[in-house]
């Protein structure tokens, strides 16, 4: 017998919550207890008196599983919305990556000019390192990690995907 | 406003919510909430003998009562020890809120003496719950909990309260109500999804109402209203496992339960219908057996007040999310306002007429041997005019409970469905006669399951709690046996119930009368020795031990490939349908 996997799909949620003590454990907690996958999950307090955060979440699974996450999440008891930005329409994804190279010589003119080209903002350098700050949509920050491992990355830091839908409406 | 501490505001707090009684037990982390306790007679408290007997006591009296069961258990292991019956009243939809105690707020997170992180241990077993840091929010936080747990689909609320917080005091003024809940459940059904069910309705030619639990918790009026639904539809009703009881037994109309122990004409049905209207039941794997297989042809309406049940395994044609109580009466005005006037369905009636000719649940006839299902038969034979309150362990006599006794009218059958937790019986029973002093309350019982929790005939002596158990004893943990002769060639690993205890004498000392029906031509005579005896009884009734249940649906089996009796039993299953429950 073998076990069989199915397509996924990429969906980016925002989700509306109470500001409360256990409010990440119960949201995260779902997704493992039914076995969804987060690829990200940022959380910050969003409203002027704190009370409520807004939580942004990429996952990925088949269109039903993807049915289920929205439904499962709506209905705790602290959720007060879920908003399927990829199902909802054009919407903006950014996110912002510290990135840390050293080296000398070709390698640190590299990162430089590559930097350059992918409007990397230097926040940090020694003769021999850079600390790079860059945001952007999750696949460009992915690429400008790629080319930075070949010219000395050592570290990187990524805060996870925060989107919003274009246009004049909340969420 | 006058200053009370948190454990009078606790205790006054539930007298304002209307409580009456509460299953517990004590320990250091709720003693402020005993001795608060100790000074209000109107709250009963139940003292158990072990705290998942406190939660499925809880269970019993809520699912009997409709009003939600209340437990209080200490931190640590008193919490731990609930977690089952949590669990338990998650699957099947109870309402009830469990108090537990906490160490003192100073003390969490330094593996103090009793500490349990109780909120993690249940976030993903309770509706919601709650850590209360200030005696200030008990109220509050009691008052919602309370909302939670009996509105929308019902479920278990956990509020664990730290032992500084049930002494330090704050002001407090009697709560009344609850302003502006975050939580509001949509009741009503969508106006345009009523009239497109309606439509579908009066389209079908081969119709079956597919029903569940969400009747008994939507109240007694819903079972109601489902009667006269059924009866302008004249169409066939099926129900799950927790949903019998809203139907009559006795109509014309219904079918028998659905599922992997259920009939061959409710499955048949379910399986050539072209519209599956279901109320209140979530498509359990237990009933679609398997999935590209289930009911194939139809369109479905599913009504549900959890939209998350909706379109879960089997895809639906059209999702009502409301009560299904409510949703049923609005399709009723509209079916009415449209002048519907059902067919007879004549042909489908034909058609279910020959599956009802299988008598499928036919058994075998012994004079040597009390067979199990003729004891459940003659159970109900002596006691169905009392209306009496069934609850049931699991195991094959839990099923053969659901198909051999028949239920007339809601809130009569108390059994662990979802979660199928042994032990469930015989502190459901006691919380359920609780509720009804006066019902004939019997727990249909295995020898095995009973041992989980049969400490508690101490709490039915002590309340003096007339309950009834009788034990289907076929020295065997049937139901495990059973499939081990289905998947394993009868290799029999650890399911016979050996050293068993003498039943009759454990009964008796504990207070009970203790009644052994060993021959077939006794049985008549020890059921109705049972009930004329007062007070608590328990029965030991030998069965035939290697009896099997019937009718099954293999797990991973299409409805259509019933076994009908052990003579269809061929050959053993292969690795795919091994791996399924
Ligand atoms: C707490 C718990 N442990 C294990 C099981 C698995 N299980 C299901 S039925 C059963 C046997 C029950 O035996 P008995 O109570 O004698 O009932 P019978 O099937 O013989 O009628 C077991 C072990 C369970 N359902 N619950
Ligand atoms: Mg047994």
């Amino acid at each position: 017998m073998h076990i069989k996997e199915e397509q996924v799909e990429r969906h980016v949620l925002a989700v509306l919550v109470d500001n409360e003590a256990g409010i990440l454990a119960r949201i995260a907690g779902m997704f493992t207890a039914r076995g969804y996958n987060i690829e990200s999950l940022t959380v910050a307090d969003i409203s002027a008196d704190h009370a409520i955060s807004r939580i942004t979440i990429a996952t990925n699974g088949p269109p039903h599983v993807i049915e289920q996450i929205i439904a499962q999440l709506d209905r705790l008891v602290p959720v007060h919305s879920v908003r399927d930005l990829t199902e909802a329409g054009p919407h903006v994804q950014r996110e912002l990556a510290l990135v840390k190279v050293a080296g000398k010589g070709e390698n640190r003119i590299e990162a430089m000019r590559l930097a350059d080209v992918y409007r990397a903002r230097v926040v940090d350098a020694t003769t021999e390192s850079f600390v790079f700050e860059i945001t952007g949509a999750p696949d460009k920050i992915q690429t400008f990690v790629g080319l930075m491992r070949e010219v000395g990355l050592v570290e990187v830091g990524r805060t996870g995907v925060v989107a919003i839908g274009r246009g004049p409406d909340s969420a | 406003m006058a200053e009370k501490s948190g454990a009078e505001i606790l205790v006054q707090t539930l007298l304002d919510l209307g409580v009456d009684t509460v299953f517990g037990y004590p320990g250091g982390a709720v003693l402020p909430i005993y001795d608060a306790l100790y000074d209000h007679p109107k709250i009963k408290h139940i003292l158990v003998r072990h705290e998942q007997a406190a939660t499925h006591a809880a269970e019993g009296y809520a699912r009997s009562t409709g009003k939600p069961g209340v437990v209080l258990v200490t931190s640590g292991p008193g919490a731990t020890n609930a977690v089952t019956g949590i669990t338990d009243a998650l699957m099947d939809s109870i309402p009830m809120v469990v108090i537990t105690g906490q160490v003192a707020t100073n003390l969490i997170g330094s593996d103090a003496f009793q500490e349990a992180d109780t909120v993690g241990i249940t976030r993903h077993c309770t509706k919601h719950n709650y850590l209360v840091k200030q005696p200030s929010e008990l109220a509050g936080v009691l008052t919602e909990a309370f909302h939670i747990a009996t509105q929308g689909r019902p479920g278990p609320v956990v509020v664990d309260i730290p032992k500084n917080v049930q002494v330090a005091a704050a002001e407090f003024s009697s709560h009344n109500g609850l302003k502006n809940s975050r939580y509001q459940p949509q009741v009503d059904g969508d106006f345009k999804a009523i009239n497109e069910a309606a439509e579908m309705i009066m389209q079908a030619e081969a119709p079956i109402l597919y029903t569940g639990g969400g009747i008994i918790n939507s109240g007694p009026k819903a079972s109601e209203t489902l009667g006269q639904l059924a009866e302008l539809l004249g169409a066939p009703v099926t129900s799950t496992l927790m949903g019998l009881g809203a139907f009559p037994a006795s109509s014309d109309q219904w079918l028998g339960m659905l599922g992997m122990h259920g009939t061959y004409e409710a499955n048949m049905a379910m399986n050539r219908a072209d519209l599956v209207v279901c109320l209140g039941a979530r498509f359990d794997d237990r009933i679609t057996g398997r999935l590209d297989a289930f009911s194939p042809n139809s369109k479905k309406i599913h009504v549900d007040i959890d939209r998350s049940s909706v379109n879960k395994t089997v895809r639906v044609d059209l999702p009502v999310i409301g009560d299904v109580g409510r949703v049923m009466e609005q399709l009723l005005a509209v079916l009415k306002g449209r002048k519907f006037n059902a067919p007879d369905y004549e042909e489908w009636w034909s058609r279910i007429k020959g599956w009802r000719a299988t008598d499928c649940l036919a058994f075998p006839e012994s004079k040597t041997e009390i067979m199990p299902q003729l004891a459940i038969r003659k159970l109900w034979e002596a006691t169905h005019e009392r209306d009496p309150i069934i609850t049931t362990e699991v195991g094959q006599h839990q099923m053969w409970a659901a198909q051999h006794f028949d239920f007339e009218k809601p809130n009569k059958w108390l059994t662990s469905g979802g979660l199928g937790t042994m032990g469930y019986g015989l502190p459901a029973a006691i919380g359920a006669q609780l509720g009804d002093p006066d019902a004939l309350v019997i727990d249909i019982a295995g020898e095995a399951s009973i041992q989980m929790n049969i400490q508690e005939l101490a709490t039915a002596s002590q309340y003096r709690l007339p309950v009834k158990i009788f034990i289907v004893n076929n020295e065997y943990m049937g139901m495990v046996r059973q499939w081990q002769e289905l998947t394993y060639e009868s290799r029999y690993s650890n399911s016979y119930s050996d050293s068993l205890p003498d039943f009759i004498k454990l009964a008796e000392s504990y207070g009970w009368t203790g009644i052994l029906i060993d021959d077939p031509a006794d049985l008549e005579a020890g059921i109705a020795k049972m009930i004329e005896t007062d007070g608590p009884v328990l029965v030991d009734c030998r069965v035939a031990k290697l009896a099997n249940c019937f009718p099954m649906i293999p797990s991973g089996a299409a409805h259509t490939d019933m076994l009908l009796a052990p003579e269809d039993v061929k050959g053993t299953m292969d690795d795919n349908a091994k791996a399924l429950v």
